[in-house]
């Protein structure tokens, strides 16, 4: 950098001494070594030099006027170069207060350039435009006009409004046209601050220049799109200004290539087509001049095609002629079988027009059948998105097929993200439209997916899960097996090709899982094979792992019902290793789920994953009613009574848990208090194996220091401070109590010994209650993996079957032909409704969220899940019931003595409830965990320890950085 | 509206650049980038449109023309008709000739403000303005004229920039 200094001085010095050549015989110098440089880096490095002199000498006192004036059009030059010239800025605001005119037209035309309208700078402006736009010389009047166009903004508006609107009658006709122009520019910036001039444009119209009558219509062009009926009654006067110019009115300067001004026709075409827009009666007084103008209109010249063309706009916006349209037609058929040189132009437009005039008469498609296939296959890449969009307009239930598969190869040729998503998004809503058959549309939709899988929504994955799910036919059940086992063999076919993205793999992973082996063709071993190779052989997020492992679970519990023995496959066995050790608890937690459900009888392996049961509604008690007995005999027992956060936030300052650090902070804090105020009757209660260590020690050791304060938590509620509520401290009770605000550690020790009960085959239900609870959570749990179906369905079985039916008419509209757009319109309308019914529908009771801060939804698209999370939430909101009830006093004991051994893989099921969003609705499932923890052991536990470790170097596993963890234990 | 006009080189290289919505210059560079990536992807002898609400926000097309070593370009919103702006491009490119005499890249590149002051005669905030070359030469004319009597600097004479003609 020093050196390019130097480098630069010396360039300057040089070039100072030869600027006697002229003003600006140093930008021809920069200009010329820009050009001469030959490559991207060099051109860059001189125009840093050259911005480095500059900010040097702009800044030299008593710059002489005109070198500034160099300089200036030099930092402008080295701006329009993508480079910051932002020292130079004042210095151009500087120049507009000159009174030389180059002067101050240069630096209003720097500051044009330079500036936002709400940069800081613009308020030294505003007194110069105010002046300048009073000014006697018209060009210092212009120069102001342009110059208030860039820069006024919004709140600036009203300090040039006045003079402004008197330039409206200035006697150059320059001035008014730039000053309407400038109005329109106000009003685009905010309409209200010019409302009430806006009959000045009307008066306008009737100005004596065409010229400003030109003017008006941009203003007016904008105000009518606005507000159509207003401004009916010019319909008549723009009718008559159209007939003049057209007749060759006005004077022979307006004529531009021998059309009387194409331009104000254009603007005047427009203003037509809009007012007469479904309006009989406007669109009556305009017949007479558009069958003029198809007449008059030459069709040689490119201006005249370009009036022809917005004449066919205006005949296929208004209420319909006949000898209008045929005309329209005739012309469109001229442009699309135009042949000169710039014939693509034409055809572009011929295919717009084309597509502008089916929608009022969809037949006359076909006789220029050739003409747009020719166009399909033109090199023209523009023209070649034209078509489309009109072969998207024109589909139909008979012509699908073709078009859609003209879409998904031309899909696969281009590499344009945004046009790829476009069509993309095309080729499925034709395909949800009109499919033939059930088949065609699986078909489609794979490919689709494997060609623009990425970029398409993933709405679009659930709606074809669904699909396969619920089946076309209503009743027909063969039809629906068939359809299911033909996406099996087209999915099994499709994984091998090396990369899929990553939403199809999901579709592929929950296919494969709900009906792999429905219709016995394929063994469960193969099938798990080959959900296994899918996460290996493709480098897949977590998300697809998950849909993978719960597929495996699937097939293994449908296995286990049908009686067979599910042998675990090594690759399996391996990839079930690598998930229990993941940093992702939610993938963690599947493979537990697996391994738990590896070790169920048939029957119970049946009810927890049901055959086929994705369409099923599950029944949530949202507002656990189950529990109201359990809560009640609990709070005789001297519990507390659960208080929602709110509340609790009155009682004590810390309770914010919105993230891992601040739950940390929190607990820190916590552990204060308790110092200030020792409570010895605490440390009896606290197991053998800490009685010792003293709680600041723990500091260093999170992992310990959590499961001591779980145990004590739970001791603590369950002893002195519950029973003697009156006697304990309050200000460890408050703290204790934020503690376990939410569900976490202890609440799972409890549901754990009846899960414990359970896998050991005592069927007797300790606590039935305390069960069943389990069991729901356990069953919301295991509906995660096909919630992008369950929420769907939800969401249609809650906001009226309306959205799934309309769903199911829409795909099977060859029934029912209908006019396209309706039927489009309608599912749209349904689908986009739901969403936000459901957010109000299912707003769920916010006593029950524990949680402050709201859990992030990893999939936003879709909003049933939140529906979904809500219903699943109030059941992990038992954790702090459970803990207040805790079983009294010698058998928490034992189950802490027996959790003892699996310290770590306790902290972290603390720890992940906030660092994991995903997931954390569901917590109070993590009960598993601990279970597993003990009975698998050392595989587990060294797993876990690998992870405390990590924790202990200080950083918080995540499922976003494994590599990093790898990295740092080795 | 028209949304911006953009003069580069078939390098890529920007010649003149005018934003009618304020575009930061971090901005611009990765417009004209993005701008010059598909135009100089396009064959000869296609259309002169291409939609570009890839690059400028959606509904907005592009029309340009290639002449000689140069790209002229017109953004601009569905308010506006293809044919039409290209015609509008015509009477740019008439005006600059009646100007210059000629002209060629190096013109474009010394006289930059002047091509300014032929723009903002043609456009004015975003919309047509006057598309008549002649009236508009008059008008630069009568500019240049004024600016020379209130003071006498002129524009870079054409002996000079030609020294570097290639």
């Amino acid at each position: 950098m020093e050196q390019l200094k130097t480098i630069g001085r010396e360039l300057a010095m040089g070039s100072q001494g030869g600027a006697w050549a002229g003003q600006s015989k140093e930008f021809l110098d920069l200009v010329k070594s820009i050009g001469e440089a030959r490559s991207k880096a060099e051109e860059d490095r001189i125009i840093l030099r050259e911005i480095e002199s500059l900010r040097r000498r702009i800044a030299e006192p008593d710059v002489p006027r005109r070198r500034m004036k160099d300089y200036i059009i030099r930092l402008v030059y080295a701006e329009m170069l993508g480079h910051d010239a932002s020292f130079g800025y004042i210095h151009a605001v500087k120049m507009t207060h000159d009174d030389s005119l180059p002067l101050k037209r240069t630096g209003y035309l720097a500051v044009t350039l330079f500036l936002n309208d709400d940069h800081d700078l613009i308020i030294l402006i505003i007194n110069t435009i105010q002046k300048d736009l009073r000014s006697d010389n018209y060009l210092v009047v212009c120069a102001a006009l342009t110059a208030a166009c860039k820069l006024i903004n919004e709140e600036t508006i009203p300090a040039v409004l006045p003079q402004v609107v008197d330039l409206l009658a200035h006697p150059k006709e320059t001035v008014r046209k730039k000053a309407v122009m400038t109005l329109h520019r106000f009003y685009q910036r905010s309409p209200a601050s010019v409302s009430h001039l806006i009959s000045n444009f009307r008066k306008r119209l009737c100005d004596s220049d065409p010229g400003v009558m030109g003017a008006t219509l941009c203003p007016l062009f904008d105000l009518i799109t606005e507000d159509v009926n207003s401004y009916k009654d010019l319909v008549a006067s723009f009718a008559s200004i159209l007939k003049q110019v057209a007749e060759r009115k006005l004077p022979k300067t307006y004529d531009y290539h021998q059309m009387p001004a194409p331009f104000i026709q254009i603007k005047l075409l427009k203003i037509l087509a809009l007012l007469g827009s479904g309006d009989k009666q406007a669109s009556g007084q305009v017949y007479n001049v558009l069958s003029d103008l198809f007449r008059k209109c030459e069709t040689s010249s490119n201006i005249g095609n370009a009036v022809l063309y917005e004449c066919i706009c205006c005949v296929s916006s208004i209420y319909p002629n006949v000898k209008l349209m045929d005309a329209a037609i005739e012309a469109t058929s001229k442009f699309l079988k135009a042949c000169p040189s710039d014939s693509h132009n034409l055809k572009y437009m011929g295919i717009d027009a084309l597509g502008r005039l089916i929608k009022i008469n969809p037949d006359i498609a076909e006789e220029h059948q050739l003409a747009v296939i020719d166009c399909l296959e033109d090199p023209d890449d523009t023209l070649k998105r034209k078509t489309f969009e009109l072969l998207y307009k024109m589909t139909k239930s008979s012509n699908v097929e073709v078009i859609v598969e003209r879409m998904i190869d031309y899909l696969i040729s281009i590499d344009d993200n945004h046009y790829k998503a476009d069509i993309a998004s095309r080729c499925v809503e034709l395909a949800e439209q009109f499919a033939p058959s059930n088949q065609w549309f699986i078909q489609t939709m794979n490919k689709v997916f494997e060609h623009a899988g990425d970029l398409v929504n993933s709405r679009v994955a659930h709606n074809l899960m669904r699909l396969i799910a619920e089946g076309f036919g209503e009743d027909d059940e063969g039809a629906d097996s068939q359809l299911r086992s033909s996406a099996v063999d087209s999915y099994l076919r499709i994984l091998g090709e090396p990369k899929l993205p990553s939403l199809f793999l999901q579709v592929i992973c929950w296919v494969l899982g709900e009906y792999g082996t429905a219709d016995g063709k394929y063994t469960a071993a193969y099938i798990i094979g080959k959900l296994c190779d899918v996460t290996e052989a493709h480098l897949c997020n977590d998300t697809v792992k998950a849909y993978a492992i719960s597929a495996i679970m699937k097939i293994c519990a449908f296995e286990i019902a049908a009686g067979r023995k599910v042998e675990m496959l090594p690759e399996c066995q391996s990839f079930l290793d690598e998930l229990s050790a993941s940093h992702s608890t939610d993938l963690q937690q599947r493979a537990y789920e697996l391994q738990a459900l590896l070790c169920l009888d048939s029957q119970a392996a049946g009810n927890v994953m049901p055959l086929d049961a994705s369409c099923e509604d599950v029944e949530i008690d949202k507002d656990l009613s189950f529990l109201i007995n359990f809560v009640q005999q609990s709070i005789e027992k001297g519990a507390n009574p659960y208080l929602p956060e709110s509340e609790r936030l009155g009682m004590s300052g810390v309770s914010n848990f919105s993230s891992p650090y601040q739950q940390e902070a929190s607990s820190h804090s916590l552990r204060f208090e308790a110092y200030e105020l020792p409570k010895p009757s605490s440390i009896p209660v606290i197991p053998q194996p800490f009685i010792s260590t003293s709680t600041t020690d723990l500091v260093l050791v999170p992992d310990t220091t959590y499961y001591r304060e779980n145990n004590q938590a739970s001791k603590l509620i369950v002893g002195p401070e519950a029973s003697s509520a009156d006697a304990g401290i309050k200000l460890r009770l408050d703290g204790v109590q934020k503690k376990w605000g939410k569900p976490t550690y202890s609440s799972s020790s409890s549901i754990t010994t009846s899960v414990e009960k359970t896998t050991n085959g005592v069927v007797a239900h300790q606590d039935g209650i305390r069960s069943h609870s389990r069991d729901t959570t356990y069953d919301s749990r295991r509906q995660q993996p096909e919630v992008s179906v369950e929420k769907q369905r939800l969401a249609a079985s809650l906001f009226g079957a309306s959205a799934s039916k309309t769903e199911k008419k829409a795909t099977m509209a060859q029934k029912a032909p209908k006019g396209n757009s309706t039927n489009a319109e309608k599912s749209s309308v349904v689908r986009s409704v739901s969403p936000g019914t459901s957010k109000d529908k299912t707003a769920p009771p916010p006593d029950l969220l524990d949680f402050g801060e709201p859990v992030p939804t990893s999939a936003p698209t879709i909003d049933p899940f939140k529906e979904l999370e809500g219903l699943i939430e109030p059941a992990s909101a038992l954790g702090p019931l459970y803990n207040t009830v805790k079983t009294g006093g010698d058998k928490a004991q034992d189950l802490m003595a027996l959790h003892m051994d699996t310290p770590p893989s306790v902290s972290r099921t603390s720890l992940s409830l906030a660092s994991e969003g995903t997931y954390s609705t569901d917590k109070s499932s993590y009960t598993e965990k601990p279970m597993i923890a003990v009975k698998k052991g050392p595989n587990l536990q060294d797993a876990l320890h690998k992870d405390a470790t990590a924790r202990q170097v200080g950083v918080t596993p995540t499922g976003n950085n494994p590599n990093l963890f790898r990295d740092l234990l080795g | 509206m028209i949304r911006a006009v953009i003069v580069m080189n078939t390098q890529g290289k920007p010649r003149l650049l005018k934003f009618y919505d304020f575009q930061p210059p971090e901005k611009q560079k990765e417009l004209i980038r993005s701008v010059f990536a598909v135009l100089s992807g396009r064959p000869d002898n296609v259309s002169n449109f291409v939609e570009a609400d890839a690059i400028f926000g959606p509904g907005t097309r592009l029309v340009y023309k290639h002449l000689a070593t140069l790209y002229f370009i017109f953004v601009f919103d569905n308010s506006e008709n293809e044919l039409a702006m290209l015609d509008l491009i015509q009477v740019f490119v008439e005006t600059m000739d009646r100007c210059f005499k000629n002209v060629c890249e190096l013109d474009i590149v010394f006289n930059f403000n002047k091509m300014h002051a032929i723009v903002d005669e043609i456009i004015f905030g975003g919309q047509v303005l006057e598309t008549s070359s002649e009236q508009v030469m008059k008008a630069v004319e009568e500019i240049s004229r004024l600016e020379k009597s209130s003071n006498s600097i002129s524009f870079v004479p054409k002996a000079v920039s030609g020294r570097f003609g290639r």
